[in-house]
């Protein structure tokens, strides 16, 4: 059971996670958006929307650190355990409060905003129960470890698991140990990126960062076969320069 | 030199009658999907009066276009930086009643209706929630005047002459002003993408949206001044007026131009140097820019334009259409049509004639004889406030051009009545206002009793062979009413995902095996 729960399910999941989006940027560019519900509300938006994202931006940051960075690295460069516990703890309550009240926000504003509401798909409602399954089990294993005063350290466990999924060789056998909150927010997060492909959560991965750099002002030929492909609707003719070759036909 | 070509468009504002047929067939066209309930690529306002969005000139407000800070051109809304961090929630967006709330009709109770006393009645139902709504705002609420007393003052064009218009109102100042996407040679709706999905076509200058590369980030549609960029609700891509490339393509005008009433409009190319655009878009002075964008055409009868030209391939029957196009004529030869705002810095590329008719009304109700260049020459110098009014919206406050443009077609008016009454010419009247008397005819010939093929010079594009139209959805905007949902906790009314016309691979495939 272990070893489908922390080998088989994780590999499980990002390959759909994978091939999902290569599938659906292929297939589905027109559909590949934020489906912004801004025009239809803008009060609760304006402060729920950046709450959740900019808590978000903290909160995946925080994960990269925890998650990525061994902690023979820091140790190296002389964090002692404690320090890099009370930087984590309080960036990461900050951060998950932002996202929390930020979701919290979205959601009823979601439920309650009738046009809102109507614009929402099955398939949001479904995300939207993942994603906030995954939020609220992060945001109770960071402060139950505070209430409860807990010594568990993921760094130690649930860390090196982790990363060694990225070169094939997972232990299983480090995540039985982890806490009950751990091991669900572990689970249903990677549940999520297995339906992150076929969700509005698409739009992560158009993050603008090209904006910074580009001109200002776009130009493209008529003919310019800029994607190519099924899911595209540039199936129409080129502008095709009449040349000598044509005319020897 | 850099050589392009710019399909552009003149609207002879004295023609308009405010028929709203452009309007309507553009919707038809274009805009006649779920989503685009309220979308109007094409719409016709009354002046004064709000406009649609309401108040969208009000650049204080809704920060749009471009804005000189310290000596370089910048978007009003900000840097680049600052965009990315308004990114999720774009504080100058216009919400859905800016524009106004799409609605139908519940026809259903007329036709199920039994034998009664009294007639049966079809209440508005909102297209956004679907619930019976109070109309109470639309495109044109205030068409004609209508309620003007208490919208018009609201007009932001009228900052600063509210108190003498009211005088003016009672003498019956009034025009229309048809409106499309300005597809500027500086687009700020381009240069607000974030994803880059809005480009300028580099063989016309059309400006498009590829909906395969829009992600619904809207800053677009804060970043255009004229509020013509909107966000499809139900797709979550944002949609513009296309110049209706597929029909410019193959030789025919928009369906705007094509449907127009008073054959107001006129499509045509016009050249230019796109390196000279960035330096134009920045001078210091607002009343300048019109000067400069006139500074950024090259004329297709100069050999070394010629030479240019045909070194990067820009075809010879474009060039030939340049030469003849009338938007060319109107803009560059006659100069009197003008640019919609130059003052935002877009560089536009659709020019309006300013109407002549306030002027000549006024004249004409005090008796005077409205034909006569002298009454018509006084009377634009004493309507200081339809002049002004005028000015606001063309030159950027700048009276002498729209006076000089007023004056020509006065001179036009006076001019064409002795040719009229079969009397002899007045050379003199012409030579008033720095014209020819051919050259006036000629202009009297384009914008009176021109014929299709001299209103539309549009050269086909060198796909020879007509292009295929992708199917555009057309599904009924007046979907089922939706009653349901209002009570149930996990919410049955929110419904699944309405299919509009998504290309996706199942319904592509089956189309193609339909084919075969």
């Amino acid at each position: 059971m272990s070893t489908f729960l922390w080998v088989i399910f994780p590999y499980l999941c990002l390959a759909v996670f994978v091939v999902g989006h290569w599938w659906r940027y292929k297939y589905d560019k027109f559909g590949w958006t934020t489906r912004s519900s801004q025009l239809y509300e803008d009060n609760l938006l304006k402060w729920g929307s950046p709450l959740f994202h900019f808590g978000m931006l903290g909160v995946v940051g925080g994960h990269i650190i925890g998650l990525l960075l061994p902690k023979g690295w820091t140790d190296a460069i002389g964090i002692s355990e404690e320090t890099y516990h009370a930087f984590a703890l309080g960036g990461g309550l900050v951060a998950g409060a932002m996202t929390f009240v930020g979701l919290v926000m979205l959601i009823y504003r979601r439920r309650t905003v009738r046009p809102v509401f109507k614009a929402t798909t099955p398939m949001d409602k479904v995300m939207y129960l993942f994603l906030a399954g995954v939020i609220l089990l992060g945001c109770w294993n960071t402060v139950a470890s505070v209430i409860f005063d807990s010594h568990f350290n993921y760094r130690e466990s649930v860390s090196p698991w982790f990363r060694q999924i990225f070169w094939f060789q997972p232990d299983a056998s480090l995540m039985t140990g982890a806490p009950l909150g751990f091991q669900a927010h572990a689970l249903l997060a990677f549940a999520l990126f297995a339906l992150w492909p076929f969700t509005r959560l698409v739009h992560v991965f158009s993050a603008p960062v090209g904006y910074l750099t580009r001109p200002y002002i776009v130009y493209r030929s008529r003919g310019s076969k800029v994607q190519d492909g099924l899911g595209n609707r540039s199936g129409s003719p080129t502008w095709e320069r009449p040349s000598l070759d044509d005319a020897k036909r | 030199m850099r050589v392009m070509a710019q399909m552009a468009m003149v609207m002879n504002l004295d023609k308009c009658i405010g028929c709203h047929t452009c309007s309507v067939t553009c919707k038809q066209a274009w805009t006649n999907r779920n989503g685009m309930e309220y979308v109007w690529f094409n719409n016709v306002e009354t002046r004064p009066g709000l406009g649609y969005p309401r108040r969208w000139q009000d650049q204080e407000e809704w920060k749009g276009g471009w804005t000189l800070k310290n000596g370089h051109l910048q978007l009003k809304t900000g840097g680049r930086l600052q965009k990315l961090l308004n990114i999720f929630s774009n504080p100058k967006m216009p919400g859905m009643d800016d524009y106004y709330e799409p609605w139908t009709y519940d026809y259903e109770t007329l036709l199920n209706a039994p034998l009664q006393k009294n007639f049966p009645v079809a209440q508005p139902h909102s297209l956004i929630t679907g619930k019976t709504m109070n109309v109470k705002w639309s495109a044109n609420w205030d068409d004609d005047l209508g309620g003007a007393q208490e919208y018009a003052p609201k007009d932001p064009m009228l900052k600063g002459i509210e108190d003498k218009v009211k005088f003016e109102f009672e003498k019956t100042f009034m025009f229309y002003l048809p409106r499309i996407c300005e597809h500027c040679l500086n687009p700020a709706c381009a240069a607000s993408c974030p994803s880059g999905a809005i480009y300028k076509r580099e063989e016309d200058g059309i400006v498009l949206v590829d909906q395969d590369k829009c992600r619904g980030w809207r800053m677009c549609v804060s970043g255009c001044p004229y509020k013509k960029v909107y966000f499809n609700h139900k797709t979550g891509k944002a949609e513009k007026c296309t110049f209706c490339y597929p029909r410019i393509e193959v030789g025919i005008p928009t369906v705007c131009s094509e449907t127009c009433v008073g054959r107001l409009r006129y499509i045509g190319i016009i050249l230019y140097d796109p390196d000279k655009v960035l330096a134009a878009a920045s001078v210091e002075d607002d009343q300048a820019l019109y000067e400069a964008q006139l500074g950024c055409f090259l004329d297709p009868f100069d050999p070394e334009v010629q030479r240019a030209a045909e070194q990067q391939g820009i075809p010879m029957d474009w060039m030939e259409a340049a030469r003849k196009s009338p938007v060319r004529r109107l803009i560059q030869d006659y100069k009197v049509a003008l640019p919609l705002h130059p003052e935002y810095r877009t560089m536009p590329m659709v020019w309006y004639v300013p109407p002549l008719s306030p002027v000549v009304d006024v004249v004409k109700d005090t008796g005077h004889d409205a034909e006569e260049m002298g009454n018509l020459f006084g009377a634009i110098d004493a309507l200081r406030i339809p002049v002004e009014y005028l000015a606001g919206l063309f030159t950027a406050g700048d009276i002498e051009p729209v006076n000089g443009v007023l004056r020509k077609l006065a001179a036009m008016r006076s001019y064409m009545r002795d040719i009229n009454l079969g009397r002899d010419p007045d050379a003199s009247i012409p030579e008033a206002v720095g014209m020819g008397e051919e050259e006036m005819y000629e202009m009297f010939r384009l914008l009176a009793i021109a014929k299709y093929n001299e209103r539309y010079v549009i050269p086909t594009a060198h796909a020879e062979q007509a292009h295929r139209l992708e199917e555009i959805g057309t599904d009924c905007a007046v979907s089922a009413y939706d009653h349901s949902g209002d009570a149930e906790p996990f919410g049955v009314g929110s419904g699944p995902e309405v299919r509009i016309a998504v290309e996706d691979l199942r319904i592509r495939t089956a189309r193609m095996k339909d084919d075969a």
